[in-house]
């Protein structure tokens, strides 16, 4: 089999089982997490029925596996529920939203490396599949030219719903994405001026050798005074990133799009049935996607933490899985960090939000920038 | 004029730059997370009754409201006279009445009436205790069983015999004519 092929096959393999298997596998097991989580945190016990039905079949007792089986029944809920269009909406569009909105969050995907590198035998040959699904040179502008499409799809559903309460949602999640994007990018600005790289591939392999961007130390190289300076400006770039993550992926403390005293239940207040659950799976698969743009660029990605990758065996099958295992653990670390967070903060006043994002967000994104290049000048 | 004017709490830098009260408010939850989760792994949680398993009944106080039910009194005699005011009264017109005589054999007879049939609708009950509180004989009483099923609509309608079921036997006068009630 030729070249072209090969790299057909393997890469539809990675978009199959990243996209279909990984991400929206993790986006039902987030929805289980975050509610034994949020049980757990409000001392409650939380779903833990929702098993296999052996009684059906005559047994004595069912297994329930700690509810483990819960997000397949909330699925099975969905596709069965009835899914109803109200008169008054604009269908066309009406129907174009939801999946306006959980594309997006899945084309992000395509340029996270989730894994260093696999060599495997081939017809004789070597060849080595790096495990990203696309290795462009323009990472994190792609992830964010892509998500920044989300927002189409809330406002068209607030929209098309023709009704005041989902109106008035989408008008306010797509002035709060608008006003924390700016944020968003402008806070990666001191990673990327110290990577000097926009590929998300070399930033994680960089990391993998020289211990990540906020764990400067490899035990290669040793103590490097330069670079712990650099940890203020990317430390500050690091939770800036983060506020401004929760409020693009309309998380609390932030999460005013849904809100069920002013406006019922937001932009999605007409949809029902698996309409709504795209919207759902929107949300999470952007939250995964977010978690997985901030591992890859703060804490190394897929690499171990130390430089350890210096002293392992490059592109073996077993290397280049325990690096997707290292990834995923911390993908999950981060999405736990996002669950526990939302059961703990309140929410923001409108007025908050704005004032938040405009007059601080920005601004100490702003000066950030200024004081890398600065630091980066004084140490060169 | 009554105004009042608020005194606002003096916040402190750590207070106001808001990161460090997250970091409390997160230090707080992941408290109560692994207390929970240890309880739980222990099988003691100690708010949650796992309900199937666990039940209330025990501490249901007396004047728990469950179903409606008839009683007999301690001669095995069936005290409803079916005088239908508990029909009358039911908010939600749950209870169907339909008088009848009592056999002709009986000592009783010439004195009191019975229902040949009592039906309450227990879709429609609302556990309001107002059959109670209006019956002259203490004939209907509310009873401690509370979840009551059926898989269709015909099921959940408790007939004469379900209603002496549920209700048992109901010693004591009735004291109708008491001053009291």
């Amino acid at each position: 089999m030729d070249w072209l092929s090969f790299t057909l096959i393997t890469t539809l393999i990675k978009i199959v089982g990243l996209c279909f298997v990984a991400i929206l596998g993790l986006v039902s097991y987030t929805v289980y997490a975050e509610r034994r989580v949020s049980a757990i945190i409000q001392d409650r016990v939380g779903p833990n029925r929702v098993g296999l039905p052996l009684t059906l079949l005559g047994f004595k007792k069912d297994v329930s596996f700690l509810g483990l089986f819960q997000p397949l029944a909330d699925g099975i809920k969905f596709i069965l529920k009835e899914d109803f269009t109200p008169a008054h909406v604009k269908k066309f569009y009406f129907w174009l939203a939801p999946a306006l909105c959980l594309v997006p969050a899945l084309l992000t995907c395509a340029v996270l490396p989730f894994g260093s590198s696999i060599t495997i035998p081939w017809n004789g040959s070597e060849r080595t599949i790096p495990l990203v699904i696309a290795n462009l040179n323009v990472g994190p502008l792609f992830v964010f030219a892509i998500a920044s499409l989300g927002v189409y799809g809330i406002v068209l559903a607030g929209w098309s719903s023709n009704s005041k309460y989902p109106f008035f949602g989408s008008v306010r999640s797509t002035s709060q994405m608008i006003s924390y994007e700016i944020s968003l990018g402008l806070s990666l600005v001191p990673v990327l001026l110290v990577m000097g790289e926009l590929n998300l591939v070399t930033i994680s392999q960089q990391q993998s050798e020289h211990g990540w961007n906020l764990l400067p130390y490899s035990l290669r190289d040793g103590f490097d005074l330069d670079r712990w300076l650099l940890l203020i400006p990317l430390g500050l770039a690091f939770v800036t990133f983060v506020i401004a993550m929760f409020a693009e992926t309309n998380r609390l403390p932030f999460d005013l799009p849904e809100c069920e005293t002013e406006l019922v239940g937001g932009y999605h207040t007409e949809y029902s049935s698996m309409k709504f659950a795209l919207f759902f799976m929107g949300e999470y698969a952007a939250m995964i996607v977010g978690s997985g743009i901030t591992v890859t660029l703060f804490l190394g990605g897929w690499s171990l933490p130390l430089g350890l990758d210096n002293y392992l065996p490059k592109g073996t099958v077993w290397v280049g899985l325990l690096h997707t295992a290292v990834f995923f653990s911390k993908l999950i670390a981060f999405l736990i960090f996002f669950i526990w967070v939302r059961w703990t903060l309140p929410r923001f006043r409108y007025d908050q939000l704005m004032r938040l994002g405009w007059i601080w967000m920005f601004e100490i994104c702003l000066a950030n920038v200024l004081l890398t290049a600065g630091i980066l000048w004084y140490i060169s | 004029m009554a105004t009042k004017l608020l005194k606002r709490p003096k916040l402190t830098f750590g207070e106001k730059i808001y990161l460090p009260t997250i970091a409390k408010g997160l230090i707080i939850t992941l408290g109560h997370a692994v207390r929970t989760f240890l309880q739980i792994n222990a099988k003691k949680p100690k708010f949650t009754m796992e309900y199937p398993e666990e039940k209330w009944d025990a501490q249901l106080p007396d004047y728990y409201r469950g179903a409606p039910a008839l009683v007999t009194d301690e001669n095995g005699r069936e005290r409803c006279v079916s005088c239908q005011l508990c029909e009358f009264i039911c908010p939600p017109r749950a209870i169907t009445i339909t008088p009848g005589e009592l056999p002709k054999d009986d000592a009783f007879a010439k004195v009191e009436k019975a229902p040949r049939e009592f039906k309450i609708d227990m879709i429609r009950c609302i556990y309001c205790g107002m059959c109670e509180e209006v019956c002259p004989e203490q004939a209907i009483f509310l009873r401690k069983d509370y979840a009551i099923t059926g898989t269709s609509r015909a099921e959940m309608v408790h007939d004469k015999t379900r209603l002496y079921e549920i209700g048992g036997i109901r010693t004591g006068l009735v004291n109708k004519w008491n001053d009291l009630k």
